[in-house]
């Protein structure tokens, strides 16, 4: 027995509060997701239609869009990587952040050169750790984002790719494709990192054909389809990418909760090896005690002994 | 017959980036496009359309009308579905007067000739507006 029982009992006394707050956050991280996915499916809405005006316009009108147009000979992806702005939620900002250094290589591997935008603080942290250029980072969002910071970085990434090659003195990175990388939430158990290219857009969602009550109606477009068009498709953008910020947010929480859990339940585990070594130990003292008590006595017993 | 009554009514949804504010059944709508107000009744021919930061008002099947405030965004109209799309809206009864005539004031303190300032004064106003005209 290296350890006195007090020494034992200090061990068990730490991770019982440090049970206590793991627990704790496992409780929040399980309150919080439900609120996450209700902030989900209330977008949902939104995106659909969204998604329904765009191919209206799209397969009724044959208007280019500089959105859509796919740039020839592409030299310059942008990634967005969404991240979470805190820890202690197991392997899931490192899982989104491996996805995308992936993605990083391949699209290195085809000759494109990669600027980098991240959202959340751990994503951004990953990157100056490592000494790596992040064109722009947005944090402080990550467990509950707001569209207007979805219209942000929608807004930003949308100006870097539209700005033009030549016009290299202004501030705006110019790129010709836009990646961005979340974790999709798919059940409470698993979440899995994605990939998705955003820009060019790609209009058509399904790959079935639309069956006859589908159909789109006729529609009258005011003031012009390719208006409708310009102020249909940022938004759209903005959309998908409040979107992903929202399946990342549930994502990330699940995560939390998940590894919250395991650490309640590694903790206890550990309290009740602890207690066992410790209750093994203060019987060995107990037992030593008895038989220096007993030793004590036979001495003395003895020594009368001999005396009388 | 059910399909008759579908014939007299739109189904209309109010939807904002982060929700679905108000979604049921009504017997016009009017809205404010980049062209001008459009007024929709039942059996509008199918309509995509933008809009600028303004005052729906909704007259719905049971007779009451209701206001919300929206901002940029679009109204689609097909088959008696009428959804108006905005990242923001709300319901006049939802606004606060008080805000909005803060928010207004700030707005208009904040310079004229700037895009984004002239763009806040307008939401402003929608929203006042919206309030002034449902009480």
């Amino acid at each position: 027995m290296a350890l006195s029982v007090r020494e034992y009992r200090a061990r068990i006394k730490s991770t019982e509060s440090m049970k206590k707050i793991t627990r704790a956050m496992e409780l929040i991280a399980a309150s919080r997701i439900i609120k996450a996915q209700q902030r989900a499916q209330a977008a949902a809405p939104y995106a659909r239609e969204l998604t329904r005006a765009v191919s209206a316009v799209a397969t009724f009108s044959n208007v280019d869009h500089a959105l859509t147009t796919e740039p020839e000979d592409p030299k310059k992806a942008a990634i967005l990587i969404v991240t979470s702005d805190r820890g202690l939620a197991g392997a899931y900002s490192s899982s989104v952040i491996k996805e995308a250094e992936r993605l990083v290589e391949k699209l290195k591997g085809e000759g494109k050169e990669v600027d980098l935008y991240t959202s959340g603080r751990k994503g951004e942290a990953y990157f100056k750790f490592r000494q790596r250029a992040v064109v722009q980072a947005w944090t402080g969002f990550s467990d509950q984002p707001t569209y207007d910071v979805a219209a942000d970085i929608g807004a930003t990434l949308i100006a870097a790719f539209l700005a033009d090659g030549e016009d290299s003195d202004s501030d705006v990175r110019d790129v010709d494709e836009v990646h961005v990388v979340y974790t999709r939430f798919r059940s409470m158990l698993s979440q899995e990192p994605t990939a998705v290219r955003l820009l060019p857009l790609e209009v058509v969602e399904g790959t079935e054909a639309p069956d006859k009550a589908d159909l789109l109606p006729l529609y009258e477009f005011e003031p012009s389809p390719s208006e409708v068009l310009d102020s249909l498709l940022p938004r759209y953008v903005q959309s998908r990418i409040f979107f992903a910020l929202l399946q990342a947010a549930a994502s990330e929480l699940a995560a939390r909760q998940k590894a919250m859990k395991s650490a309640t339940d590694n903790a206890d585990e550990l309290i009740k090896k602890y207690k066992r070594i410790a209750n093994q130990a203060r019987q060995a003292g107990i037992t030593q005690e008895i038989s220096e008590i007993v030793g004590g006595v036979n001495a003395l017993a003895d020594a009368q002994a001999g005396s009388e | 017959m059910a399909g008759l009554s579908t014939d007299k009514v739109l189904q209309v949804e109010l939807v904002a980036a982060d929700r679905l504010v108000w979604s049921g059944q009504a017997t016009m709508v009017i809205a404010r496009t980049t062209e001008g107000d459009v007024g929709i009744l039942p059996n509008h021919a199918p309509l995509l359309s933008s809009i600028i930061e303004g005052v729906v008002d909704v007259q719905t099947a049971e007779g009451e009308t209701w206001v919300a405030a929206v901002d940029a965004g679009f109204i689609s109209v097909a088959d008696n579905r009428v959804s108006i799309l905005s990242e923001r809206a709300e319901m006049s009864h939802e606004i606060d007067l008080e805000k909005a005539r803060q928010d207004l004031e700030r707005a208009k303190e904040a310079g004229e000739n700037d895009d984004a300032a002239q763009e806040a004064v307008r939401r402003a106003e929608a929203r006042i507006r919206a309030v002034e005209r449902a009480s």
